[in-house]
C-alpha cells in the first residue's frame, strides 16, 4: 500500500511538449512501471501530437475522456501554471501535482478559492513531487535513492528530502510513499493531510516530516498528531539558524513579525510528543531508534 | 520587493489614498524649496530607509521653521540610520521626505497581507495606531480587527466600515475611512503586493481620513507583469554581494559567521547553515545554487563568498538528483581552476554517479577535502576552521 499514487494510477502531463515537462516525464516514464502510468499529455493548440509514444491533447478533459488518466503532473511556466490547476480541478480530475516555482500568491489565493467544495487534491507548488518507490514516480526527484518500504516521508523542501531518504534507504529503511508539499506560502496539501493519510495507510509504520521556518503549518500539524496519531512521527525543522525577515530561498521561507521560527516549530512538535532531531544528518538514525523502542 | 515610503505613498494616491502632501529631497539644500512648496508654517522631515522604527532612531522629525528643517536633515543625513530593524550599523539615508504637518486627532492602524492559514488576503486594523502591530498582537489582541477577504468579492463596503468603527473612527468620518480602506485593498491587490500597511491612518481635527505613513512590499513571482516598479528598486538598500548574488540567478543572503555554504535547494542550505551550528561554529551565508549548479553559478557564488573577509572556509554541499554529479564535479573543478582558493573547502557530493564524481574532484590536483555524508562534511568544515 501507500498513499495518493500507486502503480495503478494513470497520469497526464500538462506541459508535456515544453523542454521541462518532456524531460521529467521521460524519467518518469523510465521508472518501474512509469510506461503503463503516464498515458497522456496536454499542451493548448499542440492536440493530435505523440511525443515519445504518449499522446498530447488540447485540454485535460479530453485527455482524463480518452486515456482515463485521473491524476495530473504540471510543468507549465508560472504565469500560466494557475489556470493548468485550475483547469484540472474543473475536469475533476483526483490529484494534481504542481512542480512549477514561482507562481505569484494571488494567482494561488485565487485557483485555492475556486477549489473550495471540490474533491480535486492539490500537491505543490513548487514541489518535487510524489513517489511511492518502485511502483510509480511523479516530479522531478530522482527515482533510484528510494527503496518500496513503511516509511512515510513528507517535506517543504525537494533536495533536502532526497537527503533524508537517501539517509533511510542506506540504513535500509524503505518508504511507503514520499510527498513533496512545496515551499510556497499559499498551497494545496499541507504536512496535517500527509500525516493523516499516512496515519491511516496500514503499510506506513512510521513518518518523517521536514519542515521549515515560515507559516504554522507544523505547530497545526503538532496538535493534529497529538490528539490522533497512532504512529511515530520523527521531525526536522529547517531554519535555526535563518535571520529574522529575510527570504530563505523558498517563498514560504520567511520569519514575519517573529511568527514561523524553528525554535517554535520544535518546541510545539515536542510538546505534542513528536522525536525532533536538530540534526539534519541524523534523520535516518532516529527512525531507526524510533522503530526500535 | 521592499520600496520607500515616499514611493509607496505615490502608488497608494493612485488609488485613491489620502496622504499628506510631500517632496523628495536628496539633500537638504533642497529642503528650503520643499517647504516653499509645501506651505505652512509645521513640517515633518522624514528619512527614507527600508527598514522600519525610524522614528524611534531618531529618522522622523517635526520642524516649525526653515532653519530647523535644514538642521534635521543635515543631522538625519549626516550618519547612518539606526532603527530596531536595521541592526547595529544602520543604514545610510540618501532621501528624504519633506511633508506638511497635519493636526491629528486620532491614530489608527491599517494593513493586509496574506494569511497563509485562510489562504486569503486579510485586513487587519487596530485603533491602536504608530505601535507596532506585532507589539499589539502580542499584548493586547483584542485591539486587533481581522477582516478575511473573499478574493472572488474583494472588500465590502459593510465590513470595511465596521472596521473602521472599531477603530473609533467618529461615525460622520466612517465613510471616508471605509474610502480609504478600499482603495488601500485594491491597491494591494492590483500590484500583487505582499504588505500594505499605513501606520498610522489618522483622523484629522479638522475631520479628514489620511495616511501619515505608508509601506509596501511586492511579490517578487509577479514582477514579470509589474514592469513599472522595477524603477522603485533601490540597489543602495541591498548588499552588494546580494545584489551580485541576484544577478548571477543565485538566492544568497549574508549572515555573521565565518563558513561559507554553497549548496543546491533551499531545504538543503538551511539544514546545512543549521549542522555547522549545530558542531558549534557559524555559517557565513545562505547561498542556494539551484538544481543545476553550473560552473558559471559556482563561480560567481565562490567570488561572492570570499569576497567576505570573515571566512575562513567553506562548504560545499551538493545532492545531484537529476543533475549528475559527475557534470557537477566537472563544474566545480572548472569554476576551481578559474578562482584562488585561499581557504579550505571541504566538498560533499552525493547523488546520481557520485563515485565517478568524486573521481573527478580527486584527479583534478586541486587542494580540496572531499566528505562523504552531510555529517562528515560538517565535522571536516569544523576541523578546518579550528585548524584540528
Amino acid at each position: 500500500m501507500s498513499i495518493l499514487i500507486n502503480r495503478d494510477t494513470r497520469v497526464m502531463t500538462q506541459g508535456m511538449t515544453g523542454k521541462t515537462g518532456l524531460f521529467h516525464t521521460r524519467n518518469c516514464l523510465d521508472y518501474a512501471n512509469g510506461k503503463s502510468a503516464f498515458v497522456a499529455g496536454v499542451t493548448p493548440r499542440k492536440g493530435g501530437q505523440v511525443v515519445d509514444g504518449i499522446p498530447v491533447y488540447d485540454t485535460v478533459a479530453e485527455a482524463k475522456e480518452q486515456t482515463g488518466a485521473t491524476v495530473s503532473v504540471i510543468y507549465v511556466p508560472p504565469p500560466f501554471a494557475a489556470a493548468a490547476i485550475d483547469e484540472a480541478v474543473e475536469a475533476g480530475l483526483d490529484l494534481v501535482i504542481c512542480i512549477t516555482e514561482g507562481i505569484p500568491v494571488k494567482d494561488m489565493i485565487q485557483t485555492r478559492n475556486k477549489m473550495a467544495g471540490s474533491k480535486t487534491i492539490l500537491v505543490g507548488p513548487n514541489c518535487p513531487g510524489v513517489i511511492t518507490p518502485e511502483e510509480i514516480k511523479i516530479g522531478i526527484m530522482p527515482g533510484y535513492i528510494h527503496k518500496k518500504g513503511s516509511i512515510g516521508v513528507v517535506s517543504r523542501s525537494g533536495t533536502l528530502t532526497y537527503e533524508v531518504v537517501d539517509q533511510l534507504t542506506k540504513l535500509g529503511l524503505g518508504q511507503s510513499t514520499c510527498v513533496g508539499i512545496g515551499g510556497d506560502p499559499v498551497n494545496g496539501t499541507k504536512h496535517v493531510d500527509v500525516i493523516r493519510w499516512f496515519n491511516d495507510d496500514p503499510e506506513t509504520e512510521a513518518i518523517v516530516m521536514c519542515g521549515e521556518i515560515g507559516g504554522t503549518d507544523e505547530e497545526d500539524c503538532g496538535r493534529w498528531i497529538k490528539e490522533n496519531a497512532t504512529k511515530p512521527v520523527a521531525a526536522f525543522i529547517a531554519g535555526v539558524t535563518a535571520p529574522p525577515g529575510k527570504r530563505m530561498g523558498h517563498a514560504g521561507a520567511i520569519i514575519a513579525g517573529g511568527k514561523g521560527t524553528a525554535a517554535e516549530k520544535i518546541s510545539v512538535l515536542r510538546e505534542c510528543g513528536v522525536q525532533v532531531t536538530e540534526n539534519p544528518a541524523g534523520i535516518g538514525d532516529l527512525v531507526v531508534e524510533m522503530l526500535r523502542s | 520587493m521592499k520600496v520607500h515610503e515616499y514611493q509607496a505613498k505615490e502608488i497608494l494616491r493612485k488609488y485613491g489614498v489620502v496622504t499628506p502632501r510631500n517632496v523628495v529631497c536628496w539633500n537638504s539644500d533642497e529642503v528650503p524649496d520643499a517647504l516653499a512648496q509645501l506651505g505652512g508654517s509645521v513640517w515633518v522631515v522624514k528619512a527614507q530607509i527600508h527598514a522600519g522604527g525610524r522614528g524611534k532612531g531618531g529618522g522622523v522629525r517635526v520642524v516649525q521653521s526653515e532653519q530647523d528643517a535644514v538642521q534635521a536633515a543635515r543631522e538625519i543625513m549626516q550618519r547612518p540610520l539606526v532603527t530596531p530593524q536595521t541592526g547595529p550599523r544602520g543604514q545610510p539615508v540618501r532621501r528624504l521626505l519633506v511633508e506638511e504637518g497635519i493636526p491629528i486627532q486620532s491614530e489608527i492602524y491599517a494593513g493586509l497581507v496574506v494569511d497563509r492559514t485562510t489562504q486569503r488576503v486579510v485586513l487587519m486594523v487596530s485603533p491602536e495606531g504608530g505601535m507596532e502591530i506585532e507589539e499589539v498582537a502580542a499584548e493586547t489582541p483584542e485591539k486587533i480587527h481581522k477582516t478575511f477577504i473573499n478574493p472572488e468579492v474583494g472588500l465590502t463596503d459593510a465590513d470595511a466600515e465596521s472596521a473602521a468603527r472599531f477603530c473609533g473612527v467618529p461615525e460622520e468620518l466612517a465613510g471616508s475611512a471605509a474610502t480609504l480602506l478600499n482603495s488601500l485593498y485594491l491597491a494591494f491587490w492590483d500590484c500583487d503586493a505582499s504588505l500594505a500597511e499605513i501606520n498610522p491612518l489618522v483622523v484629522t481635527e479638522d475631520g479628514r481620513v489620511i495616511a501619515l505613513d505608508a509601506k509596501m512590499t511586492f511579490d517578487d513571482s509577479a514582477s514579470y507583469r509589474n514592469p513599472e516598479f522595477s524603477e522603485f528598486r533601490d540597489l543602495d538598500e541591498e548588499s552588494p554581494e546580494e545584489i551580485e548574488a541576484s544577478d548571477a540567478g543565485l538566492s544568497y543572503i549574508s549572515l555573521d559567521g565565518n563558513i561559507g555554504c554553497l549548496v543546491n535547494g533551499a531545504g538543503l542550505a538551511m539544514a546545512t547553515m543549521d549542522i555547522i551550528k549545530l558542531y558549534g561554529e557559524e555559517p557565513a551565508n545562505f547561498l542556494d545554487v539551484g538544481g543545476g549548479a553550473t560552473t558559471e553559478q559556482v563561480i560567481a557564488a565562490f567570488k561572492i563568498m570570499l569576497g567576505n573577509d570573515r571566512i575562513s572556509a567553506v562548504l560545499v554541499n551538493i545532492f545531484g538528483g537529476i543533475m549528475r554529479c559527475d557534470v557537477i564535479a566537472e563544474g566545480l573543478v572548472s569554476a576551481f581552476s578559474q578562482i584562488e582558493l585561499k581557504v579550505p573547502v571541504v566538498v560533499r557530493l552525493e547523488g546520481t554517479n557520485v563515485e565517478r564524481g568524486k573521481q573527478i574532484l580527486s584527479d583534478s590536483g586541486l587542494t580540496l577535502i572531499l566528505a562523504d555524508t552531510m555529517d562528515d562534511a560538517a565535522r571536516k568544515v569544523v576541523q578546518a576552521v579550528r585548524g584540528e
